[in-house]
């Protein structure tokens, strides 16, 4: 389970950089993501400076 | 607005200082250029201390006096225990930019050489033909066109998602970026205003440091940046802020910054058949201080060589373009790999470590380090701790 909190998160694109699938992008309006592609390794949690991922495997 | 019947010569996707070295160039160059950038201001909101050595002008030409904040003299640095050297930049000094400024200054220059450049303009994908990048689908305003070109510049920072799309795996590995998160602060009590501070020590900034950069009498972008760790950067920022009221105490906030900051996993190829990759986005950023202003304009002027060079051949595939990586490698990369490591030494390195390193070392050696040189004397210092001496073989 991937969620983020839209209120904390400063669209710096930090998360982006390190996604390893390419499911996340920084839009006009926020940051996307695609379920799809995402494979919950949790990177993007530990990169984002303001702790606005939260990412849980699913088993 | 753009013209998309006309064919460009180059699109350069991100009007940053990576961009803009790239559009200038190849402008002034006669070729025909476009520049498109998403965001709807350029260069805000910053991600970015905004500090810049004097030495880059060199690369980036006369910073005019609107783009700087303050002018920079000296360093402190501070170690874990308060003990601090203090590095006196003389002739090397430096400025604070407003980056807001700045950006847009290099953006106007790139337009006035005959770029066309257009904010608020998402590429969103590259076109492919026969194995070859030939333009990107982009949107403005809800509408989406394409637009064709014979190279394709991905100076998206550090997102670098226009890369990926055409086939070239620029993902970062975490270790390789740190988190940076930053205050722009007001109504600091500052101890001096022509100097930076940076602060050390694995409970103050683990595997990172923390800056105050002033801007003015009493404001500065107060940052930290560290490698991914237990709490955020955030939390490792506030703290700091709680415990040191003697600067901050009823300090105001203006401006919040965040972003990733590449250090390290230089890539050995940034081409493809009609692609370049430029700046943050091809992890072109000095990894000891993360400092990325110089590095994305140089790497874009070297692609703009190259990109000249191969449109005047009529040979823009990858091996064509190839020649980007040798020369920035030659000029660049193996520097910056020097000094990788020598980060990767620094981050290893214990409060004890810290202070007897501040100890032994002065503001000059520092220096030296930073620019890759006599590391043999940084060698010196750290075997003599035993701890230690497994870390100063990394350097060798
Ligand atoms: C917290 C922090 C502090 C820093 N401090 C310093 C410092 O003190 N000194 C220093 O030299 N460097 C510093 N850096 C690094 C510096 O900011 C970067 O290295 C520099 O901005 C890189 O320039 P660039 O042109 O490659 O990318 P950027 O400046 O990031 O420009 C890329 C542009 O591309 C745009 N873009 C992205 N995707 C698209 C798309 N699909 N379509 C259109 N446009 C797109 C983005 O909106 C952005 O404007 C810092 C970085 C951080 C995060
Ligand atoms: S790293 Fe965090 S703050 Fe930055 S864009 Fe991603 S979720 Fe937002
Ligand atoms: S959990 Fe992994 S795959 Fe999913 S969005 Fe985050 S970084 Fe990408």
């Amino acid at each position: 389970m991937w969620e983020i909190d839209k209120k904390k998160c400063l669209r710096c694109g930090g998360c982006v950089s390190v996604c390893p699938k390419l499911a996340l992008e920084l839009k006009e309006f926020g940051l996307s993501h695609d379920k799809n592609l995402c494979i919950e390794c949790g990177l993007c949690e530990k990169i984002c400076p303001v702790g606005a991922i939260k990412v849980k495997k699913n088993d | 607005m753009i013209n998309t019947n006309k064919e460009y010569d180059i699109v350069v996707v991100g009007a940053g200082p990576g961009g803009s070295a790239v559009a200038k160039k190849c402008a002034e160059a006669g070729l025909k250029v476009v520049m498109l950038e998403k965001r709807q201001e350029i260069g805000a909101p910053k991600r970015c201390a905004e500090g810049l050595t004097f030495s880059a002008e060199k690369i980036i030409g006369k910073i005019p006096e609107k783009c700087i904040s303050q002018n920079i003299d000296t360093g402190m640095v501070h170690a874990p225990n308060g003990k601090c050297i203090e590095i006196n930049f003389g002739d090397s000094g430096g400025y604070v930019l407003e980056r807001k400024v700045f950006d847009k200054w290099l953006a106007a220059r790139a337009s006035r050489a005959g770029a066309y450049v257009q904010a608020k303009t998402e590429v969103k994908d590259v076109i492919k033909e026969n194995g070859f990048v030939t333009g990107v689908k982009a949107e403005f305003e809800g509408e989406e066109f394409e637009i064709k070109a014979k190279i394709v510049v991905a100076a998206d920072g550090v997102e670098s998602t226009v890369a990926r799309k055409a086939g070239l795996d620029t993902t970062n590995q975490i270790v390789n970026v740190d988190s940076g998160f930053q205050y722009e602060m007001s109504n600091l009590k500052l101890r001096d205003i022509h100097c930076l501070d940076i602060f050390m020590g694995n409970k103050v900034a683990p595997r990172g440091y923390i800056w105050i950069f002033p801007k003015g009498e009493d404001t500065a972008n107060v940052g930290i940046g560290i490698a991914t760790a237990e709490k955020t950067a955030k939390y490792y920022l506030d703290k700091f802020i709680e415990n040191n009221p003697q600067i901050f105490k009823d300090a105001g906030i203006i401006e919040v910054n965040s972003g990733g900051i590449p250090v390290g996993g230089f890539l050995d190829n940034m081409v493809l058949n009609g692609l370049i990759v430029v700046g943050d986005a091809a992890h072109q950023v000095n990894p000891i201080h993360g400092g990325g202003l110089k590095e994305a304009t140089f790497g874009g002027q070297i692609a703009g060589d190259i990109i000249i060079e191969a449109l005047k051949k009529g040979d823009v595939s990858q091996r064509g373009l190839s020649e980007y990586n040798k020369i920035w490698w030659k000029e660049r990369g193996n520097f910056l790999k020097k000094v990788q490591k020598l980060r990767e030494v620094v981050e290893k390195l214990s409060d004890n470590d810290l202070n007897m390193l501040a100890e032994a070392l002065s503001g000059e050696d520092i220096v030296n380090f930073t620019r890759g040189n006599k590391i043999l004397k940084l060698g010196k210092v750290l075997i003599k701790n035993p701890r230690l001496i497994t870390l100063a073989k990394k350097l060798f």
